[in-house]
């Protein structure tokens, strides 16, 4: 197939989801939940189109920094409560469903 | 962490002290940030916390591996904080927000809206720096963004948020947790990451803009 028309066909497939329609779908897209013939249009678009291509980095950067946040700080009494609340409960059962450490 | 999941398990049921300690050290600040997506405060949060630590105490021994450990923590904490957040006055059932809130419009709002150019991005997105997760988080300025912005989502969208991209839970154990469909769940996180995606961008736009 001559180049020509070769990029003539792809813009045809490509213009079957608009950006808007590229940005609705991008979490269906990474969640592998689109089906075979939207996922090459879709990849198609993307490979056509720099501002689309920058907004799934943008959003895979969104998700990549919300996995870096720490966990919530536990203030200290709630961590001491805890164990607290471990040791009584442990003290309230009997011996033959929780084995003692020093078995 | 160094013990294997099932060596966990087994320790924790023979209720090791030492063991427990550590998972209750190394889970309950995940618990803590899942547990604020329901209740309306952080002492009734801590609360639940505790309190699904309690039902851990409980139940270890029926533990029958069929989910993750962490799975079954975030279950438990679901539905303590459930039935807080009812007795609060806070719990929404989902679907409720699901079909109307600003999520969408604020998608709607990046796209020329009329005409031929309709569907086309109004302001086409540029590249955001190539390091971006690891520096954008130096700036406490940008995190206190991102929490805020998550602070501000609806709950249903927080607590799906909080679940896939910050914990990192499958989205087939979420639905599972949380009791909704799939669909629902993808697009509940879609608009979540649509509005966290937005606050973000200040942060991390390119110097070349």
């Amino acid at each position: 197939m001559d180049t020509n028309l070769k990029q003539k066909l792809m813009r045809y497939m490509a213009g079957n989801f608009s950006c808007q329609e590229i940005a609705q779908l991008i979490t269906d897209y990474l969640d592998g939940s689109l089906n075979l013939g939207e996922r090459v249009r879709f990849q198609i678009h993307l490979g056509l189109c720099f501002a689309c291509r920058n907004y799934l980095r943008q959003m895979k950067h969104t998700i990549a920094t919300l996995r870096q946040l720490p966990p919530e700080p536990v203030p200290q009494h709630v961590k001491e409560e805890l164990l607290e609340r471990f040791r009584n409960w442990k003290q309230h059962q009997p011996q033959s469903s929780v084995r003692s450490e020093n078995e | 962490m160094k013990l294997d999941e099932p060596g966990l398990v087994q320790a924790l049921q023979a209720g090791d002290e030492q063991v427990f300690a550590a998972v209750m050290d190394w889970y309950s600040g995940s618990l803590l940030r899942l547990a604020l997506s329901f209740v309306p405060s952080r002492a009734v949060a801590e609360e639940v916390v505790q309190e699904t630590w309690m039902g851990v105490f409980e139940g270890i021994h029926r533990f029958e591996s069929r989910s993750s450990f962490k799975t079954w923590l975030f279950r438990i904490l679901t539905n303590r904080a459930k039935t807080r957040g009812i007795r609060e006055n806070r719990y929404e059932p989902f679907g409720l927000s699901a079909s109307s809130d600003e999520g969408l419009s604020l998608e709607d709002s990046l796209f020329i809206s009329e005409g031929s150019r309709m569907g086309h991005w109004k302001d086409p997105p540029n590249a955001w720096e190539p390091d971006t997760p690891e520096r954008a988080l130096l700036s406490k300025e940008c995190r206190v963004a991102i929490e805020t912005a998550i602070e501000n989502l609806p709950a249903t969208q927080r607590q799906v948020m909080t679940l896939r991209d910050i914990e990192g839970v499958s989205s087939e154990e979420i639905c599972n947790i949380l009791g909704i469909s799939e669909t629902n769940q993808r697009v509940l996180l879609h608009r979540a990451r649509t509005k966290v995606r937005r606050e973000l961008s200040p942060y991390v736009e390119g110097d070349n803009t």
